[in-house]
């Protein structure tokens, strides 16, 4: 099986499990984000809820690291490879319907940015301020007011927009391309199947980006 | 109703003498092509005029000219085998172009594909993945009856698209990583999917993978411009084919045994 591993076929898979285990996670990320729109308390609490379980929270976070960790050091091995195989260029880019989408083309750089977004999210958000509030009589972080501080900084606003539309079109890539990565792909999904991975990515990103939208409406 | 004048076009061709050489774009008239001939014919009318004039005629490599062989292919304005799916470059005709137009002509580009000189490049690494599993190990002698092993309807058909590739390269030449996925993994399947074949399964798609791998290929980033390329538009089922292969025949690859009955 180390052969299998090291092999553009194996490394596939690596990119397509790990990749999978990221696509899980900002689902539910997103998903327990839109607590917000209910209220800042219910928020408050979700976010105690996870960190209160020390075990469960350690366990998840290892998994996410080295998910990440194997994604991109998987990812780094094969474009260097990539580019080696392709080293000179063609006079013109094909632009018709041979051509390919410029998601599918530009993964490396999406993923860049996208990881320079993580480390950022997490010095601002899971490393930031520490407000504290008082939710039905349990002490907690105030998230909730953190996240209202951040999110009226435009800078920030922007920032987090480029980034989450880049990270938009780096996961309809990936959600549909691990199909045919771990030769799960068949004939009869092959239209549906882009469909799907477009509309998990749509939901996901404008989940997220709903949160600097409600800041924006509700609390200026 | 279709256009039947005569065009009169500018050609950008590679020009490279040979694989050590330094290639460069030159500039050629094409003047009066008729709508009904075929790309290539178009560059053997340019090339007797270079004969006559006594300079160094385009290389290309072609075969049939029926678009089966899979021996023509180069780039036509970025697009392998020119802007027409599901084409080679033989069968193009030049009623897909307009009068006035430049058309940019460049060899395959892929580190596992050198040039040879001009549009031709060495595609032998192909024939190595075929020479490493890409046939079935068959007794000689009389041929078998054609319908002695039924084969499903669905799997036949499925096997008759992949055997339909022929090698030509637009695959690896078209991908942005000169990935030989499509190709290889268009063999695997085709194979696979038979009786004759499948008995072979496993060690074939570790052989061909291998011998993949061990050429100057990228890996599969699943941009689908290879499928998009392909003159036989093989589809990327094939590849999703050969991963699942592989990883079946690399966690079930057996060791030898020994003891028991066996003696």
């Amino acid at each position: 099986m180390l052969d299998f591993l090291k092999s553009t076929v194996g490394r596939k898979y690596i990119m397509g499990i790990t990749g999978l285990v990221w696509l899980g996670f900002v689902l539910t990320h997103m998903a327990g984000n839109m607590l917000i729109l209910v209220s800042g308390d219910l928020y408050n609490a979700y976010g105690h809820a996870i960190v209160s379980n020390k075990p469960l929270l350690y366990v998840a976070e290892s998994v996410l690291i080295l998910s990440l960790c194997a994604h991109i050091f998987t990812a780094i091995t094969l474009t260097i490879q990539n580019r080696k195989s392709r080293q000179s260029r063609y006079a013109i880019t094909p632009n018709g319907s041979k051509g390919s989408s410029l998601a599918s083309r530009t993964m490396a750089i999406q993923g860049s940015i996208v990881l320079a977004f993580i480390i950022l999210h997490l010095i601002t958000f899971k490393y930031g301020a520490e407000y504290t509030t008082n939710v039905n009589g349990v002490e907690m972080r105030d998230l909730h007011k953190l996240v209202l501080e951040v999110f009226k900084q435009p800078v920030y606003v922007a920032w987090y927009f480029v980034s989450l539309i880049l990270l938009m079109f780096h996961l309809s890539h990936g959600a549909h391309s691990i199909f045919q990565s771990f030769g799960i792909l068949e004939r009869k999904m092959q239209k549906s199947l882009k469909k799907f991975a477009w509309i998990y990515a749509v939901i996901v990103v404008g989940g997220f980006l709903s949160q600097p939208l409600y800041v924006f409406l509700i609390h200026n | 109703m279709e256009n039947k004048k005569n065009l009169n076009l500018t050609l950008k061709i590679w020009r490279q003498k040979n694989n050590q050489s330094k290639g460069e774009f030159k500039t050629y008239d094409a003047p009066n092509v008729s709508p009904d001939a075929s790309f290539l014919e178009m560059v053997d009318v340019i090339n007797e005029s270079l004969v006559v004039k006594g300079e160094e005629t385009i290389a290309f490599d072609h075969d049939c000219r029926e678009g089966i062989c899979g021996s023509c292919g180069f780039m036509i304005d970025g697009n392998a085998h020119g802007p027409q799916k599901g084409t080679t470059v033989c069968q193009l005709h030049m009623r897909n172009f307009s009068d006035g137009q430049t058309v940019t002509l460049e060899p395959w580009r892929a580190e596992a594909f050198p040039i040879i000189k001009d549009l031709m490049v060495d595609r032998s690494a192909f024939d190595r993945i075929i020479k490493a599993g890409g046939y079935i190990s068959a007794n000689t002698g009389g041929a078998p009856d054609a319908n002695a092993v039924p084969i499903p309807k669905y799997d036949a058909d499925e096997a008759f698209l992949s055997a339909a590739c022929i090698g030509c390269g637009a695959c690896v030449a078209s991908c942005k990583n000169a990935s030989a996925a499509l190709f290889t993994s268009a063999k695997i399947t085709h194979l696979a999917l038979l009786p004759q074949g499948a008995v072979e399964k496993d060690q074939r798609a570790l052989d061909m993978v291998a011998q993949m791998d061990s050429e100057q290929f990228g890996a599969c980033t699943s941009t689908g411009t290879c499928s998009a390329s392909c003159p036989k538009e093989i589809s990327l089922i094939n590849i999703a084919k050969m991963n699942r292969e592989y990883l079946r025949a690399s966690w079930t690859k057996k060791e030898a045994v020994h003891g028991g009955d066996m003696a």
